[in-house]
């Protein structure tokens, strides 16, 4: 594919922002790490030889018979010790890094829980003696991919409903905009409080709730922009052609709203990413026992003589905001047609 | 007595020579018309007489000399001092030469205080007597005015009173009626030779039009890429030029009439058009009258026929253009093969599109900056001949843009990697491959150089008769419109002041109004 110079210019944009491409590089690292959560944080190993047979328990259910027949039928609970005497004695097995899930309860972190930073607990315990590593970057993984679902459904929502209103405008613009400004003023919290003691929230309950509000981001900007363009004579042409009104939307307007969608991009993803968090601090986010950093921020609360929770919910998400709106800079910088080399 | 000396100027932006060498003086009393294509570097030698060189320009050689100071080592200080002092400027664009949040008068107050202490009142009547010299009718209550509320032509007085101001004895007019319609152009070029006779100025004309280079100058230097490629008297440059540069801007103004054309079958016929947009007031909105944009004209195009609408600005004859693409809503009756695009459904209406077809007037807005040129030419074939496979579509594309004079590898390429001239041929592609019998031409030349414009034209008149299309050509320009048209009418206000034969109507306007124009453009 050849990249046209305008987009070779704002690729050289944003390589240039050194800020931008570093938190990108570093973001990319921890997107990895996080997708890869399993393999690096679980209570199973990652891979076991047992009697001369290969087994990748990380990824596949045993049953703990496998091992003795005395065992239980049942998915085998590696963190035993006498499972693992029992597969030593026949074999090896590979740990992950982290010996832990999210979920795992340690039941050898020591004194009462939450337990301080040690060598096996590299930043301790929670309250409910879980390793505070594991959960965090699962943590992570789901808080990363919560915003990117609500982050890309609610985009396109809303650029499709700002691109009708601004295509058509008029009587659609005028009724869109008015149920916009109503809808908008809806108390989300309070729904969602409701909406809590009605159903459990789980993710996609969730998912779906946020995204009844947070499609509005891009419509005024996108509106704006098909509004602009509604006059231009290439889409004029382009009517004049008998070219269908969606097409006309998708091929001559769309490109053009592209640019303040994608300089919004990483601004909205870091809201959504907020919103989780503040919504799981509260408790009426995801379910409990899920990980969660904003349950992390509300632990650290609880736990005040833990200091070790509140650094690390504090650092985590602060990170990853900061990371995100430093991303967010370098794309709009790049998109910015003052901003030279 | 000469007043401003310009010795050798060369002028570089990196690597690139913008103005190669030239030199030229302006006399008191005289006009100096620099003229040249965009990007012959006209504007920059103008520019770089008060030092007023954009960023990334400099001067690696070369004097100028203004009224005894030499700028190119001029203190600031003395600069801005020389700055509307001794020699003032116009450019071309009144309205974003002026602050839009200022009143005009205090907008010249500035200008004059810049220069000279003076008590309030002295200013205030000052101001008062400038306006009134620029022909600002109602000038006491007009001083309190602010931009918006003026018209081009009045905002151009304006900036000709704050250049005028401080008694300057060389004026810059960089374009000062490119933005103007004909007939306040003439207005203001009189103007400024009205000034030019009762203060002894020198002008600095910096233009592209030739006609008006005819008119108002003493002397002209033509500029070709940078270089000075002549220079005399004015009359002597346009009986006899040399340099095969200058006799091709000069032929680009002198067309052949246009070829007959035979009596040929009424192909649209279009009556009673009427748009009209209402007038709203307060919170409510409530409708309290009309503006007829388009009122009452009927029009009829034969085959192979042009049909040229004039007008100036705000005459309603784009308006018609995007009418009869029914772009835009109205009442009367469209008949095209006895077909009405008033009464037509949108399906329907999309069959007939293709028969219809337009050409703006900028080739920059009128092309998708997103998509390449086999996009753009081709998006006609897929709404109109679905079913061609792609190597049938990309050889017609091929032909049509061979057709236009572009060259083979143009259709992989982007709208931005070509010229104005370029752009408005890939436009008049996309129109032409669907074989329409009209073509719609609203002002496709009037953003372009006159050469280009002079080719562009001639393209249009041999597509025209080796396909047989009707044209309907709209522009503001006449010497345009009296090389393609067969007919004509005349637009003033929405209402049709004249039509006729273009022989007839040039050799022998009937009403004032067309008279008038024809005056303002020379002919």
């Amino acid at each position: 594919m050849r990249l046209s110079p305008l987009w070779q210019r704002r690729l050289a944009v944003f390589r240039a922002h050194r800020r931008g491409r570093l938190s990108l590089i570093i973001f990319g690292f921890v997107f990895v790490i996080s997708m890869g959560a399993n393999f690096i944080a679980n209570d199973k190993p990652l891979l076991m030889d047992y009697r001369g047979q290969l087994y990748i328990p990380a990824i596949q259910p045993i049953a703990e018979a496998t091992f003795d027949p005395a065992f239980l039928p049942t998915e085998t609970d590696f963190t035993n010790p006498q499972v693992q005497a029992a597969i030593r004695a026949h074999g090896w097995m590979i740990w992950p890094p982290i010996p832990y899930r999210y979920d795992t309860i340690v039941w050898n972190a020591g004194a009462a829980a939450p337990s301080p930073p040690s060598w096996r607990n590299w930043l301790g315990t929670d309250e409910v003696s879980r390793d505070v590593v594991a959960r965090v970057i699962y943590g992570l993984r789901l808080s990363i991919l919560f915003g990117f679902g609500l982050t890309i459904v609610a985009s396109i929502i809303g650029i499709v409903a700002g691109a009708v209103q601004g295509f058509y405008g008029g009587l659609t613009d005028l009724l869109f905009q008015r149920f916009i400004e109503i809808w908008s003023g809806m108390p989300q919290l309070f729904l969602l409080i409701i909406l809590s003691s009605i159903i459990a929230p789980s993710f996609w309950v969730l998912l779906v709730f946020l995204l009844l509000f947070s499609w509005m981001t891009l419509t005024g900007v996108v509106r704006a922009e098909f509004l602009r363009a509604r006059n231009i004579d290439y889409v004029r042409a382009a009517k004049a052609l008998g070219v269908a009104d969606w097409r006309i939307m998708l091929r001559h307007m769309l490109p053009n709203a592209m640019i303040a969608t994608l300089t919004f991009l990483p601004f909205i993803l870091s809201d959504s990413v907020t919103l989780l968090a503040s919504l799981d601090f509260l408790g009426f986010g995801m379910p409990p026992g899920a990980p969660s950093l904003g349950e992390l921020v509300a632990e650290a609360k609880d736990n005040l003589q833990a200091p070790w929770l509140g650094f690390t919910a504090f650092a985590v998400l602060g990170g990853v905001l900061i990371l995100l709106i430093f991303i967010g800079e370098a794309v709009r910088d790049s998109f910015d047609p003052r901003k030279t080399q | 007595m000469t007043l401003l000396t310009v010795d050798h100027l060369t002028l570089t932006a990196g690597a690139k020579t913008l103005v190669d060498d030239i030199s030229f003086t302006v006399a008191a009393g005289e006009t100096l018309a620099i003229v040249g294509e965009s990007g012959s570097g006209k504007t920059l030698s103008a520019l770089n007489v008060l030092n007023l060189l954009p960023p990334g320009i400099a001067r690696p050689a070369g004097t100028v000399t203004l009224d005894g100071t030499d700028i190119t080592t001029a203190s600031p200080a003395s600069l801005q001092k020389i700055r509307g002092g001794a020699a003032g400027m116009i450019f071309q664009e009144p309205m974003s030469s002026l602050n839009p949040l200022q009143r005009i008068g205090k907008q010249i107050a500035e200008a004059i205080t810049l220069h000279e202490k003076l008590p309030r009142a002295a200013i205030r009547a000052r101001v008062l007597t400038l306006l009134r010299e620029v022909g600002l009718s109602d000038a006491e209550r007009r001083m309190d005015d602010y931009p918006h509320l003026l018209s081009g032509g009045q905002r151009q007085r304006v900036c000709i009173a704050i250049a005028l101001a401080n008694n300057p004895k060389l004026l810059i007019a960089d374009e000062p009626t490119t933005a103007l319609d004909v007939t306040l152009e003439k207005q203001i070029l009189d103007l400024i030779a009205r000034e030019q006779k009762a203060r002894g100025l020198g002008v600095l004309l910096i233009t592209h039009d030739l006609s008006l280079v005819r008119r108002y100058a003493n002397r002209v230097l033509v500029m070709d890429q940078g270089r000075a490629i002549e220079t005399g008297p004015t009359a002597a440059i346009f009986a006899n030029p040399t340099r095969p540069q200058t006799i091709r801007l000069l032929a680009a103004r002198n067309f052949d009439p246009p070829p007959p054309a035979n009596d040929a079958p009424v192909i649209l016929e279009a009556s009673h058009l009427n748009v009209r947009f209402p007038i709203l007031r307060g919170i409510l909105r409530r409708k309290i009258g009309e503006i007829a944009a388009v009122d009452d004209v009927s029009l009829t195009l034969r085959r192979g026929e042009t049909l040229g609408l004039v007008g100036e600005s705000g005459s309603g004859k784009s308006t018609i253009s995007l009418l009869l693409l029914r772009l835009i809503a109205f009442q009367g009756s469209v008949l095209l093969d006895g077909q009405d695009l008033a009464k037509l459904s949108k399906r329907q209406l999309r069959a007939i599109r293709a028969r219809l077809q337009i050409v703006f007037q900028d080739p920059y807005g009128s092309l998708a900056p997103r998509l390449t040129v086999r996009d753009i030419v081709g998006e006609g074939l897929s709404v109109h001949a679905r079913n061609l496979d792609r190597d049938t579509r990309n050889a017609r594309v091929a032909a049509v843009l061979r057709e236009v004079g572009l060259p083979a590898d143009a259709a992989d390429r982007y709208p931005h990697e070509f010229s104005g001239g370029q752009r408005q041929r890939i436009a008049i592609a996309r129109a032409l491959i669907l074989q329409p019998a009209i073509l719609v031409l609203d002002e496709p030349t009037s953003a372009l150089d006159v050469t280009v414009q002079a080719e562009i034209l001639l393209l249009l008149r041999a597509l025209q008769q080796r396909h047989g299309i009707a044209y309907l050509f709209i522009s503001h320009d006449l010497n345009v419109i009296r090389a393609l048209s067969h007919k004509i009418m005349v637009l003033n206000a929405g209402k049709v002041v004249e039509a006729g034969n273009a022989e007839t109507v040039f050799a022998n306007p009937q009403a004032p109004y067309t008279r008038t124009l024809l005056a303002a453009a020379g002919l």
